[in-house]
């Protein structure tokens, strides 16, 4: 089966700075690929190649076996790339369903009386997110007044309804508690569910554990390692994206300074 | 089925936070204060007549044509400070255009709106480019502008006024159009009201029915989540400030034809009456939220305030003080208002 996504030996620099160097993953549609990283390792660098805002320096590019060449994020969307991002996904001001329709606004009408269709719009959301079994009592409300968790779901069901075959989520539970983490992580598989090639970008080994198919783990802008889930613990997961080596060098040094 | 009962429950409950919500809910009770004030102190018994009433929609239409327009930038997270040198700039061009030229009204007319949509584009790809804020860069035309009036008019004309727009070609015809009066219950209203009405509909259709409104929210309320979502900002803008320097140069037009003339420094300082209109209204100075018919709504409390003032015997130097004492107040109530509004949509 051809990769949905496939990056090959992919090198971003800045200038004289390596960012990302030689990462080679593949993302397979239906399942979820988690990225790995700790701060600093390049995952931001990796999202934008992935979005379209960045130009790999060096290394192929492939959607579905076909090499891809994006000049913008516009281009990447075009193609079927849709990124959420933390914070970045909404308009806090404006309400759920308008949110949900920003950019792919259903109109009808012709020529200069051509107008939102409203109705049609409002009643899709709230179908779509029930789908996606997001109950909201109210599309006209902002999506400000939801909660954090829930913003980035209306943005997940959003990037399904308009065709996404990737979805690219960057760090979606970083700034959730628990309980909001859940409802966000429930979506990933909900989009999962729905065959969408799913790349989950975080650096919590916890929630990328609970819904991951696969995983890359990223450190110092290199691909150290790739784990598929059947052989894979959490707590070697975890030992991993710290550093494996260094985390033990750093618990030895430790257990000097207690015993000393 | 359950869930149906509860879904119409909620929403009777939140029927009037839904109210409270709307960002011109704080303009439409301060106007319908300030015309029982005006009414009350009324030492007329004309201010709530037809006759008072054509009065200040004479003063409020030319402001809420501009404002209605402002306020839609406003809403897409800029400013323009050069709206009102532009109604001066926009009518002495025309009348030069007329006395200078000999072109005919209509010509004149034609060959101003597109300069004044060309400012508008200018404003829009300096703020875009330069990346400087829409603050500097509009009160940088401001200035522009103003010199340029006073200059150009003295070289022209040797005065600083064009005089004789009436000498023009079909004068007639466009005076009809968009500066006679209408009698109606042995009151005579100004034609601009029609304007203005027509320009607050055309502007709450455009920000609340087309797509093109879906992105002046999406533009001022997060301009990179909007980009994210593909919305094209930087057009949106251009096209923003070309509509309001657009809605500015049909005011001087209005005003060169009702005056047959126009000094040269005419319009300086409008500009502000615009933004108060548009922030009176319930538009949010940082963008993102805010209403035409909000707007609307505060050029009709402006134009009440200077009929009404001098109709109470006030005295009418202390207009502009009353007129800033609204401001502060409505955007006080507004915020207040709409801070709450939120909060009690909160799960």
């Amino acid at each position: 089966m051809t990769a949905a996504l496939e990056l090959r030996n992919v090198t971003k620099q800045f200038g004289s700075v390596i960012a990302m160097a030689d990462v080679t993953m593949e993302v397979t549609a239906g399942s979820v690929t988690c990225v790995l990283g700790d701060n600093g390792a390049g995952k931001s660098t990796l999202i934008k190649t992935l979005s379209g805002v960045h130009k790999a320096t060096a290394g192929e590019f492939l959607m579905d076996g076909q090499p891809v060449d994006f000049g913008s994020p516009r281009d990447a969307i075009a193609k079927g790339i849709a990124t959420v991002y933390q914070d970045l996904a909404t308009i806090p001001m404006m309400s759920v369903w308008r949110n949900f329709f920003l950019g792919n606004e259903i109109t009808k009408g012709w020529g200069p009386f051509r107008m939102l269709n409203v109705k049609k719009m409002k009643q899709l959301a709230k179908q779509q997110l029930l789908e996606m079994g997001i109950d909201l009592r109210d599309t006209e409300q902002p999506i400000g007044t939801l909660s954090g968790g829930e913003r980035q779901a209306v943005a997940i069901a959003r990037a399904v309804y308009f065709g996404a075959k990737v979805l690219i989520l960057d760090e979606p539970t970083s700034a959730l508690g628990v309980r909001q983490s859940g409802i966000v992580l429930k979506y990933v598989l909900a989009a999962k569910e729905r065959g969408v090639a799913v790349v989950f970008i975080t650096h919590n080994p916890h929630h990328a554990y609970l819904v991951g198919d696969r995983f890359y783990l990223l450190n110092r802008g290199k691909m150290t390692n790739d784990f598929m889930r059947s052989n894979v613990k959490l707590d070697e997961l975890t030992v991993a994206m710290a550093g494996g080596a260094e985390l033990e060098a750093l618990t030895h040094e430790i257990q000097q300074v207690k015993n000393s | 089925m359950a869930n149906a009962v509860k879904d119409e429950r909620v929403q009777k409950t939140s029927f009037i936070t839904t109210i409270l919500r709307r960002p011109e809910f704080g303009a439409l009770m301060g106007a319908l204060t300030i015309f029982a004030l005006f009414s009350s102190v009324d030492t007329t018994t004309n201010f709530g007549q037809l006759g008072g009433i054509s009065g200040w929609t004479d003063i409020a239409a030319p402001i809420g044509i501009v404002a209605v327009f402002v306020a839609l930038l406003m809403i897409g997270g800029e400013f323009d400070l050069s709206t009102g040198v532009m109604v001066g700039t926009t009518g002495l061009l025309t009348g030069m255009l007329v006395t200078e030229l000999g072109l005919d009204i209509w010509t004149s007319i034609f060959i101003v709106l597109v300069f004044a949509a060309g400012v508008g584009l200018l404003n829009g790809w300096l703020v875009v480019t330069t990346g400087l804020p829409s603050f500097i860069v509009t009160l940088a035309t401001f200035f522009v502008l103003r010199g340029a009036n006073l200059a150009v008019t003295k070289q022209f004309t040797g005065t600083v006024r064009v005089s004789g727009t009436d000498e023009a070609a079909n004068f007639e015809q466009a005076e009809a159009l968009f500066a006679s009066k209408i009698e109606f219950g042995g009151a005579n209203f100004q034609v601009s009201i029609i304007w203005w009405i027509f320009f607050t509909i055309l502007a709450t259709w455009i920000l609340t029915r087309t797509k093109f409104g879906n992105w002046i929210f999406a533009s001022g309320g997060d301009a990179n989540a909007a980009r994210n979502a593909g919305v094209p900002v930087i057009r949106t803008k251009i096209i923003l400030f070309m509509m309001t320097s657009v809605a500015a140069a049909f005011v001087g037009i209005m005003f060169v034809l009702r005056l047959k003339g126009m000094q040269a420094g005419q319009g300086v300082g409008i500009e502000f009456f615009y933004i108060i209109a548009a922030a009176v209204g319930g538009t949010l100075l940082t963008g993102g939220m805010g209403s035409a018919i909000g707007a609307t709504l505060g050029a009709a409390i402006m134009g009440m305030a200077y009929i009404g003032i001098p109709y109470a015997l006030w005295d009418s130097d202390w207009t502009f003080t009353f007129l800033g004492l609204i401001l502060f107040t409505a955007v006080l109530i507004n915020s207040v208002v709409s801070k709450r509004a939120m909060k009690g949509r909160k799960k």
